[in-house]
């Protein structure tokens, strides 16, 4: 399949391989941004074709793993209430809140409908007049300008009935974070190639000058993280920190600007709380004012809805680069996808699900991962 | 700003389900834990514990195949085949994998009011069409009506009985390692095909069903002589599910390279873009066969006689350690488990 089988031939990832050894001189740590590009790295065995001196630690570009538990709490309880049709994306339902997650309660009667686009439950709500459609907004700059435009149709077109619970985050303010962080052991970036064909890559070239850190906006299929890898590995070798990209036949320096201002038009910039993280300022959206009507948590009164987050995951660890899947005591044991702790377990960009879909071999072992005959 | 890592944190875990779930019955993980938890301790006999497509039984002397399975697919018509199609060669298929050629088939219609006659007329003649086309009567039957909004349209169900001609055991136990794991053809066609037609989505090209049976490629090994160890249908959970069902039961190892694993081009371009694996997409026509190394070139040469298993090809090889793990050779080179989804596949955000 064209532009899919040339990024995973063989033999142009050994030649990318070696051209990864000959450069390397000593120890580098390279995070990966996005949980599209951990998957890749896990399912096609990227990391393993790498020298031992570069490590890749997995980053918080998992839109489903880093939603606060308080937000999974008030899409529990908005899908729980009589009459409302509630709609997600697919990865979210299975997200343990405290007790539930939402394919519990559309078990028990709820209406929870997977959409694949936000558009889709905005024609849901046209279609339904009498009841409420809430869809569940999640996600980073990818998906923002697709929720924007559903508001802005739905606002549009007068379709009052519709309404988004908003869980959008950014990722330049959590790399700020990350580098900041006195225990970061990140030394270079592969930025998620998605978010960039949205906002392209202008606002990463601040932070690469002020933490004298490599950024290199990297695609998803295993030649492009084995060329964004050399890319990133190459500058920290010359003492370089710029921003690169690799992923030029999708990425723009200045992204896709419409998307952009539709963005601006109908969001605005607040701080966020990330799950397993904590808030971190100016780091996510929420409906600018003008369509402010259409915020599912002033409909539903449950603004002030608050949840206390229990310590028991690393989840926070892992999505900051300080930690790996299997180094977690409850890897495999208490924490499985059938009974997860936290969402990178169960979402299918979570560096967790990944480790436990993919690397049973290794990790089994020691961490007595049992399999139940059928 | 730093990090404030003090109350890292996620939720107390979701350990016990009240409710039966969708994924339940996704064919994955929690199908099978249904099946141990419930349905095994329950109904504990020897027959069940084979666990394969169908029960292998003696009645007076015969050995005969018995299988049965229910068919509950939204829309109920779609490109490559229909709900009637679909339970008439399901259940043949079943049969075909215990190495029972198919003979008599009841069928049970669960009907919703308001169900269009004409629709049930179309399922019925299709359904007698896949009976004559698979060698197979429907011999008995049943009929129930259920209130409006109560069920999908229509679900059928259907059972089967077939006999075993020939003294091989066909079921997981039989597999040893150094056999070779073929597969008969491409896969992911009859699961895209069904979410292009219920979730409306449309691709450059239509996908259709691979829905057929099996029984004359099945039935074309047995009678060239092929010393087949193990068959198995790649239904819900599609080839990985179906692998690891294996690899768990036979408790061998099973590598699959998968640069080998044939997958059309537009199944492929489904599946990338809503983030599927293909290799968990269900498949109604598509078949594993274990034979030992020295049987593979006969085998693959009866299978690609037949259309249905005409791009039958080596997949993988069965091997002792570590047992009860089913690996994946990857495009580039390196190799990964495959394990079997918790549930369904969900479609991804980004």
């Amino acid at each position: 399949m064209r532009f899919i089988d040339e990024y995973r031939d063989a033999a142009a990832a050994e030649r990318y391989a070696r051209a990864i050894r000959r450069i390397t001189t000593r120890s580098w740590t390279l995070m990966e941004v996005c949980g599209g590009q951990t998957h890749a790295i896990v399912k096609f065995g990227v990391d393993a074709l790498l020298p031992p001196e570069v490590t890749l630690v997995h980053g918080p570009g998992c839109p489903v793993c880093v939603t606060p538990l308080e937000l999974i709490e008030k899409a529990i309880e908005i899908a729980s209430t009589p009459g409302v049709i509630f709609c997600s994306f697919g990865d979210m339902l299975r997200v343990p809140g405290r007790t539930k997650d939402l394919l519990t309660i559309k078990s028990e009667g709820g209406d929870v409908r997977i959409v694949y686009s936000p558009l889709d439950a905005v024609a849901i709500a046209r279609d339904n007049p009498s009841r409420q459609v809430v869809f569940f907004a999640v996600g980073f700059e990818t998906t923002a300008p697709a929720n924007a435009m559903a508001v802005f149709q739905a606002a549009r077109t007068g379709v009052t009935n519709f309404s988004m619970l908003v869980s959008h985050v950014l990722v330049p303010p959590a790399l700020e974070a990350i580098l900041s962080s006195p225990s970061s052991r990140v030394q270079g970036f592969l930025a998620a190639g998605h978010v960039c064909t949205i906002m392209g890559y202008t606002e990463y070239e601040p932070i690469a000058a002020k933490y004298h850190v490599p950024i290199v906006v990297t695609g998803f299929e295993p030649l492009d993280i084995l060329q964004g890898v050399y890319m990133c590995v190459k500058q920290l070798e010359d003492g370089r920190a710029e921003v690169e990209n690799q992923y030029a036949r999708a990425v723009r320096r200045d992204g896709n600007v419409p998307a952009q201002q539709l963005v601006r038009e109908v969001f605005r910039i607040v701080p966020r709380k990330w799950r397993g993280v904590g808030e971190i300022p100016q780091s996510g959206f929420a409906l600018a004012a003008p369509y402010e009507q259409f915020d599912a948590e002033i409909r539903f009164g449950i603004a002030a809805l608050g949840v206390d987050e229990p310590t028991e995951c690393c989840s926070g660890q892992i999505m900051q680069g300080l930690m790996k899947p299997h180094e977690c005591p409850a890897f495999g044991t208490r924490c499985t996808p059938d009974h997860p702790l936290g969402a990178t377990m169960v979402s299918s960009e979570g560096a967790c699900a990944a480790y436990f879909r993919y690397r049973r071999l290794e990790l089994a072992p020691q961490n007595g991962v049992t399999s139940r005959a059928h | 700003m730093p990090i404030n890592s003090s109350g890292v944190s996620c939720p107390a875990p979701i350990q016990s389900r009240a409710h039966v779930q969708l994924a339940h019955g996704g064919g994955g993980r929690l199908t099978n834990q249904l099946i141990e938890q419930v349905f095994i301790p329950a109904f504990a006999n020897a027959a069940l514990d084979v666990r394969h497509d169908g029960a292998r039984l003696e009645l007076g002397g015969v050995k005969v195949a018995f299988s049965t399975d229910s068919y509950v697919v939204r829309p109920l018509f779609f490109p490559g085949g229909d709900i009637g199609t679909l339970a008439v060669n399901g259940t043949v298929n079943d049969l075909a994998m215990c190495g029972g050629r198919a003979r008599f088939l009841s069928v049970g219609f669960v009907i919703e009011e308001g169900l269009p006659s004409e629709t049930l007329g179309r399922v019925v003649a299709s359904m007698q069409a896949a009976a004559t086309s698979a060698g197979v009567v429907i011999a008995t039957g049943d009929t129930k009506v259920v209130d409006r909004g109560k069920g999908d349209g229509l679900y059928v169900n259907t059972a089967g009985i077939g006999l075993i001609e020939h003294d091989a055991v066909i079921a997981p136990a039989s597999v040893r390692p150094g056999d070779s794991v073929i597969l008969s053809g491409d896969v992911g066609r009859h699961g895209m095909a069904v979410m292009a037609v219920r979730e409306g989505l449309q691709f450059e090209t239509t996908i259709e069903s691979d829905c057929a049976p099996l029984v004359d490629s099945v039935f074309g090994l047995l009678d060239a002589d092929v010393d087949v160890h193990c068959l198995r249908d790649l239904t819900r959970g599609g080839l990985a599910t179906a692998a690891v069902e294996i690899a768990e039961a036979a408790a061998v190892h099973i590598r699959l390279n998968e640069a080998a694993i044939p997958v059309r081009e537009d199944v492929r371009g489904a599946c990338e873009i809503l983030g599927f694996d293909p290799l968990y997409v269900a498949n109604e026509g598509r078949f594993l066969a274990f034979v030992p190394a020295d049987s593979v070139d006969k085998a693959i040469e009866t299978l690609r006689r037949f259309p249905v298993s005409a791009g039958a090809a080596v997949v993988g090889t069965v091997t002792d350690a570590p047992a009860r793990l089913v690996t994946l050779k990857s495009l580039i080179g390196a190799t990964r488990v495959v394990d079997m989804l918790s549930g369904e596949q969900l479609p991804r955000i980004c």
